[in-house]
């Protein structure tokens, strides 16, 4: 595994609720374009991990952290940080498709132009959606609210908001989850395309999905990081008996 | 095998599940909530009735035309005008001051309240501005006379001791919670996954606020405005003390005005026998006044359901 470029690192990382632990002492490389899956039971602390990496806990109340998270050997938490220079960089897609009530143009365009990011926005906004494999169903329907979408077309138009800023690394909290079988295997298909470019780490129910679209898996269980390793190994070598219990559907 | 246990005995009726005895009151009760129903809409159309009759009345007298379109309001000086342009000019000045002072620092308050304030300090300034709401009008009317007039006067030397400015600027502070509240409501109501979309593609907080919020709780905002520029028109006691009693057909804020509220407090104070045109003129201002606050609500329902198509 050494021979992968790591661009995230979650070191020795604790997160407190209100002085609870959520996250417990978490070591965890996430390496440049690949997808890196974290599974584990409800309540484990997948999300609070993922949503430390581009500082989405902000906005939770009480919330503590201890240890460090590296972007490019830069420390996240450190106070000269400023978390919207973060989120530029590493974007995110949530459990719930969100998108904004405008159009499915301005949806995309919105972050860039916030950010008063440069270049033809007509050509990024298409680069987007292509990229997010909506743009032959909505390129006659652009000025269309976005909230007409098929729950799927909001999911993959929220991954097209996200690509529009040409991140490098994209969180996926539970993509899939509200969607049908269908919708679900589109977006699996998009992210093989994606991690050509981006890197991205998903959380996920779905121990079926991992397997099928991640690079790396990462096991978690009461806030402890269990096991962590390239995919096929986690699922078919395990080195832990809870992570051949969980991954065997033995529990969870 | 029939008479199980628990079975109950039927009095002297052929089907099993008929009661046996009318339950008690239920008729009763019911006749008398339909009477409190009924009050409400009598009261209504006996309001909208006697307006109606008294203003037609007076326009036996008074052409319509001549009062919609006149420049002149003097029902009680010789030579009598019936023009009823001043008032509303009066009462316009009134309400596009108090919207001037109520709608964007209410806005404000509330994108405070709703995106930036911690719970503790929401639960200071929310009863802070309840208290606000529930000062009596005429104690507002009494602070413009002492308080904003004087402190006006210092900034505008050759401001009228009744002046439209002072009386707008009270109503404004007396709309306000009311706005404040409902617009808080209205940014509260929008679901935070949108706040934490735009908060994930760099956006600030001033940015989520301003472009994702507020745009989304619309209609919401505009149903405040509507309500608060209705109460604006309405509003009586502190205009009457403060902006004074001259129909005065004027945008000056500094002069001296008359709202349509505060002719109905002048002439309903004096001893005007009923049946004369002074009487008349009465509901022929109420009339008005009715239907610019009918017309307001109206097309703020209209403006509410358009921008909730948009924004649903």
């Amino acid at each position: 595994m050494t021979e992968y470029n790591s661009i995230l690192k979650a070191d020795a990382l604790t997160i407190a609720y209100a002085g609870a632990p959520a996250v417990r002492a978490v070591t965890l490389p996430i390496y440049e374009k690949k997808i890196t899956a974290i599974i584990g039971p409800s309540g484990c602390g997948k999300s609070t991990l993922l949503r430390s990496f581009n500082r989405m806990n902000d906005f939770v109340a009480d919330v503590s952290h201890e240890g460090q998270i590296r972007y490019r050997d830069q420390d996240l938490y450190a106070p000269e940080v400023d978390p919207v220079e973060v989120r530029l960089r590493i974007g995110m897609v949530f459990q719930k498709a969100n998108p904004f009530p405008k159009s499915i143009f301005r949806n995309v365009a919105w972050g860039p132009e916030i950010n008063g990011m440069d270049g033809d926005i007509n050509l990024r906004v298409e680069t987007a959606l292509r990229q997010a494999a909506l743009w032959d169903e909505v390129s006659s329907r652009l000025d269309d609210s976005a909230l007409n979408l098929s729950g799927g077309q909001q999911q993959r138009l929220c991954i097209a908001r996200a690509l529009a800023m040409e991140p490098e690394v994209i969180l996926m909290d539970e993509p899939c989850s509200a969607l049908d079988p269908v919708s679900t295997a589109h977006i699996e298909d998009l992210l093989f395309e994606l991690k050509e470019k981006f890197t991205i780490v998903i959380v996920t129910h779905n121990m079926q999905q991992a397997a099928r679209v991640s690079d790396f898996t990462a096991f978690m269980e009461m806030g402890h990081l269990v096991e962590y390793g390239e995919t096929d190994q986690v699922f078919t070598r395990p080195t832990e008996t809870r992570t051949e219990e969980y991954v065997t559907g033995r529990f969870g | 095998m029939t008479a199980a246990v628990g079975s109950r005995p039927v009095k002297g009726s052929t089907s099993p599940l008929s009661s046996a005895q009318t339950r008690f009151g239920e008729g009763l009760l019911e006749k008398l909530f339909f009477f409190c129903a009924l009050l409400s809409v009598l009261t209504t159309v006996s309001v909208i009735g006697i307006l109606a009759f008294e203003t037609y009345n007076f326009f036996q007298k008074v052409p319509m035309l001549d009062f919609l379109t006149g420049t002149r309001w003097t029902p009680l000086l010789e030579p009598k005008h019936y023009g009823i342009l001043p008032l509303i000019s009066g009462t316009v000045l009134i309400v596009l001051g108090a919207a001037l002072v109520a709608l964007p620092v209410g806005v404000a308050s509330a994108v405070y309240l709703s995106e930036y304030a911690s719970e503790r300090t929401r639960n200071i300034i929310k009863p802070v501005l309840e208290i606000l709401a529930g000062i009596p009008t005429v104690v507002y009317g009494f602070f413009a006379l002492t308080f904003v007039t004087p402190l006006l006067s210092t900034i505008f030397p050759s401001i009228s001791v009744f002046n439209a400015a002072s009386g707008s600027i009270v109503v404004g502070i007396m709309v306000l919670p009311m706005v404040a509240s409902l617009c808080d409501d209205a940014l509260r109501s929008v679901p935070d996954a949108l706040r934490q979309g735009a908060y994930s593609l760099g956006a600030t907080s001033f940015e989520v606020s301003t472009r994702i919020v507020i745009p989304a709780g619309l209609s919401g905002i505009f149903a405040s405005f509507v309500l608060a520029i209705s109460r604006a028109i309405g509003e009586t006691m502190a205009v009457t003390l403060a902006a004074g009693a001259t129909p005065n057909l004027t945008m000056n804020p500094l002069e001296s005005i008359q709202t349509m509220t505060a002719y109905i407090v002048q002439v309903s104070l004096g001893d005007t026998p009923s049946g004369t045109i002074t009487y008349e003129t009465l509901f022929a201002v109420a009339a008005v006044l009715f239907a610019s606050t009918f017309v307001l609500n109206l097309g703020g329902t209209w403006i509410m359901r358009r921008y909730q198509e948009v924004y649903e």
